[in-house]
């Protein structure tokens, strides 16, 4: 398993690269760049601007050094935009918001969600079942750009009991939470479902239930565990997909978190800072994905690594 | 008094179209120590007659009669009741090594959870208990195989696990479901071997389902044939296989093949067996019968005979064993 992890990290190295690499050239293949503005500046001042962020050199170099760089210094450049700032900072600042609430969101996502599936199951057919599914259905077409105004309508304007936007303590962190979670729950909570009713008819659970053990032990120490795979196998993308979904999250609460950062690095073509949120993201995506699959060896006892 | 005796027995499943009726009016008394073979083709109700005893019929399967454990009714009892005498008094083994264990649990974990739920065993002594009945089935290396996964046993060693899970309390009745089924011949005879000394050893009621004729011969001391979903004939086991007294045993007796008469004929029993949604109109046999008549379209009730056999039939013991 050690040997297995190692070998996992190994190969997240030459993966990083190829996504610098790949994101690099694409991003400078676009026309124009971050000193393109309505107002073309003289072009003087452009040469000397591109010369000082290294723009002028070709592009293989840039690349070079900008790894050189992350590789040496753990240095990702100065922002192209914010002229005091660098994409250090701008991601200190910003990942740590983002994955506060990120993993808020991903623990309520995963615990609501398999309790609600679990339960669902269990009471197969009831009006229990009936209710779950119909929220969980509910739930999952409701995609979070509606989610995070109608919250804001109800619980800041309405009701007045929760701020509406900002990052200032645990009560700035219930909505983009709730905004974020709510459609991976009801995701969660349907292949929780699913997956439990499948193995509830396995012989493996009758085997448990003519051993006389309780109901209540049954599902927790023979059921859940494979029912879980499915689930594991699910969290991966959603883990991605939720980063990407902040971008959303942080523009309706002005939480501050960095998927703003990469939004805004977007459309001003800040392009070190769009390179160090991509490979943040992308580290993260592997890093998850080492997860899951140590975690499906965990369970399932006939994967060896 | 009897240790389990179940009357007038019958179990439906509502299905989309319409109940099907998988078991009607059987009854059956079996006493402590006892071995009962139910034998029948799949779809004869035997297996589902078993699963009633347990309490582990699918949600929409419906019971009526009686299930008398020791003085217990066993239908309509709560989860409970039941949870009390599964595996402790009453244990099953399935059909199935390679799936009725749980492949996610080592089999120390699934094997001492029976000992540490019903008998208050410590962790260690539960061990110790599983390792001894893991060498009783004969399972080589039991202290170190017993930290395995199901997975890393072979389908007899499986069931040789299942067999001493099921043992592990000493239970006072034993219903092997069809345990050889799944396994190679070679290996079917070990088994059944093995069962045969463990039931000697521990004293155990057993039933013992099967469509195997000649495994029940080895084994069981009173025999009952069922088919579609009814008791045909019950009798001690030799005297059913010198002189069956119903068409359908003639018929499975024909269809076994012989190795020590060269030529024996084997003769197959014509037909299938009925569809459990829309069965045949009285005997449920009549439709593959050679001596069915008008008359089999009422069903034969089940009359004793000789003593201690019985046969639900129209035609005299005579004509039929002739």
């Amino acid at each position: 398993m050690l040997s297995y992890t190692l070998k996992r990290i190994a190969i997240a190295i030459p993966t990083l690269l190829v996504l610098i690499v790949v994101s690099f050239v694409l991003m400078h293949a676009a026309p124009g760049g971050p000193f393109t503005a309505e107002r073309q500046l003289p072009p003087e001042v452009l040469a000397n601007l591109n010369a000082k962020y290294g723009l002028d050199q070709p592009l293989w170099r840039q690349i070079v050094t900008y790894v050189w760089n992350i590789v040496s210094a753990f240095d990702f450049g100065p922002s192209f935009v914010y002229k005091d700032r660098t994409v250090n900072q701008i991601i200190a600042q910003g990942f740590p918001i983002t994955l506060t609430y990120g993993l808020l969101s991903f623990a309520v996502a995963v615990i609501a969600g398999v309790s609600l599936g679990v339960v669902a199951a269990i009471r197969h057919n009831s009006a229990v079942d009936y209710a779950a599914v119909g929220v969980s259905i509910g739930a999952q077409v409701l995609p979070n750009f509606v989610m995070a105004p109608i919250l804001v309508l109800v619980f800041t304007l309405w009701l007045g009991w929760l701020p509406g936007g900002g990052w200032q303590g645990p009560e700035y962190w219930i909505m983009p939470v709730i905004a974020l979670s709510t459609s991976f729950m009801a995701s969660i909570a349907r292949i929780t479902r699913s997956s439990m009713l499948e193995v509830l008819t396995s012989n493996h659970i009758r085997t448990a239930r003519a051993k006389g053990l309780p109901e209540r032990r049954v599902i927790l120490r023979h059921a859940l565990k494979p029912a879980m795979l499915p689930v594991i196998s699910y969290l991966g993308p959603a883990f991605v997909a939720m980063i990407t979904g902040s971008v959303v999250v942080d523009i309706y609460f002005s939480t501050g978190g960095i998927g703003k950062a990469f939004v805004d690095s977007a459309l001003n073509r800040d392009y070190a800072v769009m390179m160090g949120v991509t490979i943040l993201v992308g580290a993260l995506t592997i890093a998850f994905n080492l997860v899951v699959d140590i975690l499906y060896g965990w369970i399932d006892p006939k994967i060896r690594y | 008094m009897s240790l389990l005796t179940i009357k007038d027995l019958s179990v439906t499943f509502d299905g989309e179209d319409g109940p099907v009726h998988a078991v009607n009016n059987l009854s059956l008394s079996i006493d402590k120590g006892q071995t009962l073979g139910i034998v029948g083709e799949s779809g004869s109700g035997k297996s589902q007659t078993a699963f009633s005893i347990m309490g582990l019929l699918a949600s929409n399967g419906r019971t009526s009669g009686s299930v008398v454990f020791d003085g217990q009714e066993l239908l309509g009892a709560t989860q409970k009741q039941l949870n009390q005498l599964r595996a402790r008094r009453i244990a099953m083994i399935f059909q199935d090594p390679m799936t009725s264990l749980n492949p996610y649990m080592r089999i120390s974990d699934q094997m001492t959870e029976v000992l540490r739920l019903h008998k208050g065993l410590s962790k260690t002594d539960a061990l110790a208990e599983c390792v001894r009945m893991l060498d009783a089935v004969k399972i080589p290396a039991a202290a170190e195989r017993i930290r395995l996964y199901p997975h890393e046993f072979s389908g007899g060693m499986r069931q040789r696990v299942m067999i001493a899970m099921s043992l592990l309390c000493r239970p006072d009745l034993l219903i092997a479901d069809e345990p050889t089924t799944a396994l190679d011949v070679t290996v079917q005879a070990q088994i059944m071997d093995l069962l045969n000394d463990l039931q000697r050893e521990f004293g155990m009621a057993t039933i013992l389902i099967t469509h195997d004729l000649g495994v029940v011969a080895g084994f069981c001391e009173r025999v009952l044939v069922m088919y579609g979903g009814r008791v045909m004939e019950e009798a001690p086991t030799d005297p059913l296989f010198e002189t069956p007294t119903h068409p359908y045993t003639r018929g499975l007796l024909g269809a076994v093949p012989r190795v020590d008469d060269e030529d024996a004929i084997m003769t197959a029993i014509p037909g299938n067996p009925p569809n459990m949604a829309a069965p045949p109109e009285g005997c449920p046999f009549r439709p593959r019968c050679d001596f069915a008549g008008e008359d089999c379209r009422v069903m034969p009730p089940l009359v004793p005979f000789d003593g201690d056999r019985a046969r639900a039939c129209h035609r005299p013991v005579a004509e039929v064993a002739a």
